[in-house]
């Protein structure tokens, strides 16, 4: 038995058309319909997935405002020189060609969840059967004193990967000499990735090479982080005596920012800085709130089809949703994506749906070589997504191992963008 | 998938029946080492060949004998993420090399027989480190006898199913079948597949990311994905 590129995608398709014809289909409106909104793990793999085992018999809309797409995942590793950044940008030719997705670069500005419409800032207005939201994050107004969007330039998130990425790392490389970096790290729960303890491990590794007296500050609202000993045995052992981490106990949840002057203001005490990252906290993007899908800051979804708890034909994936246990990653997103493809194509055109699986990897880059992981697997239950079982590496874990696990990301980052883009 | 090849390498997983402290017949095992000296030398002065030297197997990380000897991939992946050759691995990869190393360059079918593996397992044990038979030290290890029902063996899976489960798959391994970093699932039978599958579920291969995805998966499970390889043959 083979089992090559062209079999594996080609099976499904041969599966789909061999159906009967679809139960639910309107008889004005010809093929059933899906509007993606969002072209990042969610909706990207969302809309391939549903277009491929579909072949054809859903006609699949995805709106995505860029047209050059940065994976959010990996812009760290552009920030520490591991990746040039056009390596992490990627295009929707494929999706369009290959698997005949409509791609519209557009932002969508208003859903009429009676009618079944979603307006595009263009005028365009694309019926749905069903609409899957995957927008990623906005930033919560006011989180960070002194900061807002108008600042981004002087200080930037580099929450949204591509030029505000760029910024940060030329930013850095122009600091002054003996200069300090200083990070205003994002309260629970975070887009991740670009995960902030790894961005801090790319800045000090590119600053122990161009600027080895520079100073690091993270000022963290949260008393610990994810894979946190980790980091700090990577720290120490790599960057000895370049970073520190203040927590709340050392008012690291009592910041403000002054962009024009370049100060943080950490508990009363104020340092002038020479470049720094604000990481502001965060919420569900615009579109789930136009959408009426929003309980507070995100979107609860049914873990078992990811749809919307306020709209059964809304489906909202990756960091947007309030789902449970699963992290705000884009591994999660792909995950969760391709349980929506099942439950969007069983509720359209009657083919069989399973039990929701879902899984997480998360890879970090503490210095060259030097990767760690965390994992875990999930499975659906009325109430949220639940963790069955997970891992992380392990302190002291030798460089083969270390070394084997950034090769992984490596392999990761090829698979999954694969899976997104075809 | 061959029911009598997949009984064979399920037995490996399971266990077979109960192993005595001893590990078995080592003069046997001497006559048995036959089939593996064309390619490995093992005892006093004995330098790696076709395949690397024998001599203190039990208890080292896979790949990892030096004087340049050159590995497989596959081997040298399995040796970082934490394989070590132990009467329970060293037993999976004679019975069946590929179950254990799926790109490993030993060229070799393997040994159907327990008891054969056992007598040539009981030889090459002599070339490693002593003490040998302190309970928690290799040799004495004993394998976990656990009854593998016939209805697993028997179990047909849903194609449709598998189809679902292998899109977890892709997130990682790529559909193209590039390699670097994560090993290709491309272009396999589907019985080394569902082999590897329960090797990592019942964590005789090393990697956790798998062991996880692996653990998790029901029988029912296994059988759809190799159901589902097998509607793409």
């Amino acid at each position: 038995m083979t089992l090559n590129r062209r079999a594996f995608i080609g099976t499904g398709a041969a599966a789909a058309v061999a159906l009967s014809a679809p139960m639910v289909r309107a008889a004005n409106h010809g093929k059933p319909k899906v509007v993606v909104i969002g072209g990042g793990a969610g909706g990207a793999t969302a809309a391939r997935y549903i277009a491929k085992d579909s072949a054809g018999e859903i006609e699949v809309t995805l709106v995505e405002p860029t047209r050059a797409y940065y994976t959010c995942f990996f812009s760290n590793l552009y920030i520490g020189g591991f990746r040039e950044l056009s390596s992490i940008g990627h295009s929707y030719g494929t999706l369009a060609t290959e698997y005949g997705i409509n791609v519209v670069h557009d932002w969508a500005v208003g859903v009429d969840n009676d009618a079944k419409t979603v307006t595009l800032a263009g005028g365009a207005v694309l019926p749905y059967d069903r609409l899957i939201l995957s927008p990623g994050i906005d930033f919560i107004e006011d989180s960070v004193p002194g900061w807002s969007l108008a600042s981004q330039n002087k200080m930037p998130h580099a929450y949204k990967a591509g030029s505000q990425t760029e910024l940060l790392k030329a930013q850095v490389e122009a600091m002054p000499e003996g200069g300090l970096f200083a990070m205003v790290a994002p309260p629970n729960p975070y887009r991740c990735p670009p995960g902030p303890y790894e961005r801090v491990s790319m800045v000090a590794h590119l600053l122990k090479e161009i600027n080895p007296t520079a100073k690091i500050l993270i000022a963290d609202p949260k008393p610990k982080f994810s894979k946190m000993a980790l980091f700090q045995e990577g720290w120490q052992k790599h960057y000895g005596g370049m970073i520190d981490w203040l927590g709340p106990d050392f008012g690291g949840g009592n910041v403000s920012v002054n962009p024009d002057e370049m100060t943080v203001d950490i508990d009363g005490a104020v340092e002038k800085v020479d470049a720094c990252n604000v990481i502001p906290a965060q919420k569900a993007g615009r579109i789930c709130e136009m959408a009426g899908v929003m309980d507070g800051n995100w979107a609860p979804v049914v873990p078992h089809t990811m749809q919307s708890r306020m709209d059964e034909n809304i489906h909202v994936l990756g960091d947007a949703t309030n789902q449970g246990d699963m992290p705000k990653s884009g591994y999660s997103a792909n995950s969760q994506a391709k349980v929506a493809a099942m439950a969007v194509r069983g509720a359209l055109l009657d083919t069989k749906v399973f039990p929701a699986k879902f899984s997480n990897t998360c890879w970090s880059l503490i210095e060259t070589d030097d990767g760690v992981k965390v994992g875990a697997s999930y499975q659906a239950t009325d109430e949220k997504i639940a963790k069955v079982d997970g891992f992380i590496s392990q302190t002291g874990e030798d460089s083969a191992l270390r070394k084997a696990t950034y090769n992984e990301s490596l392999g990761w980052y090829a698979g999954i963008t694969e899976d997104m883009f075809g | 998938m061959s029911g009598r090849s997949l009984i064979a390498a399920l037995a490996v997983i399971w266990g077979t029946a109960g192993w005595a402290e001893d590990i078995g017949d080592a003069a046997r095992g001497e006559e048995i080492f036959g089939l593996c000296s064309g390619c490995h030398e093992v005892g006093r002065g004995a330098e790696n060949g076709i395949g690397p030297h024998l001599n203190g197997i039990f208890g080292r990380r896979a790949a990892s004998v030096g004087d340049g000897y050159h590995y497989s991939d596959s081997l040298r992946r399995a040796g970082a993420d934490g394989l070590e050759w132990h009467l329970r691995t060293l037993d999976a990869y004679i019975e069946n090399p590929k179950a254990l190393v799926s790109g490993t360059r030993m060229s070799f079918d393997g040994l159907e027989d327990a008891g054969e593996r056992a007598d040539l397992l009981a030889y090459l044990r002599r070339f490693s480190d002593n003490p040998r038979d302190i309970p928690e030290a290799d040799p004495t290890a004993r394998k976990r006898e656990v009854d593998l029902p016939e209805a697993v063996l028997a179990m047909v899976g849903d194609p449709e199913y598998g189809e679902y489960l292998s899109s977890e798959c892709l997130t990682c391994h790529q559909s193209d079948g590039n390699d670097d970093g994560i090993p290709s699932i491309t272009n396999w039978p589907a019985e080394d597949f569902v082999v590897a599958m329960h090797a990592y579920k019942r964590k005789l291969r090393p990697h956790p990311v798998m062991q996880m995805m692996a653990g998790r998966l029901s029988d029912e499970e296994i059988a759809a994905l190799a159901a589902y390889f097998e509607t793409i043959n």
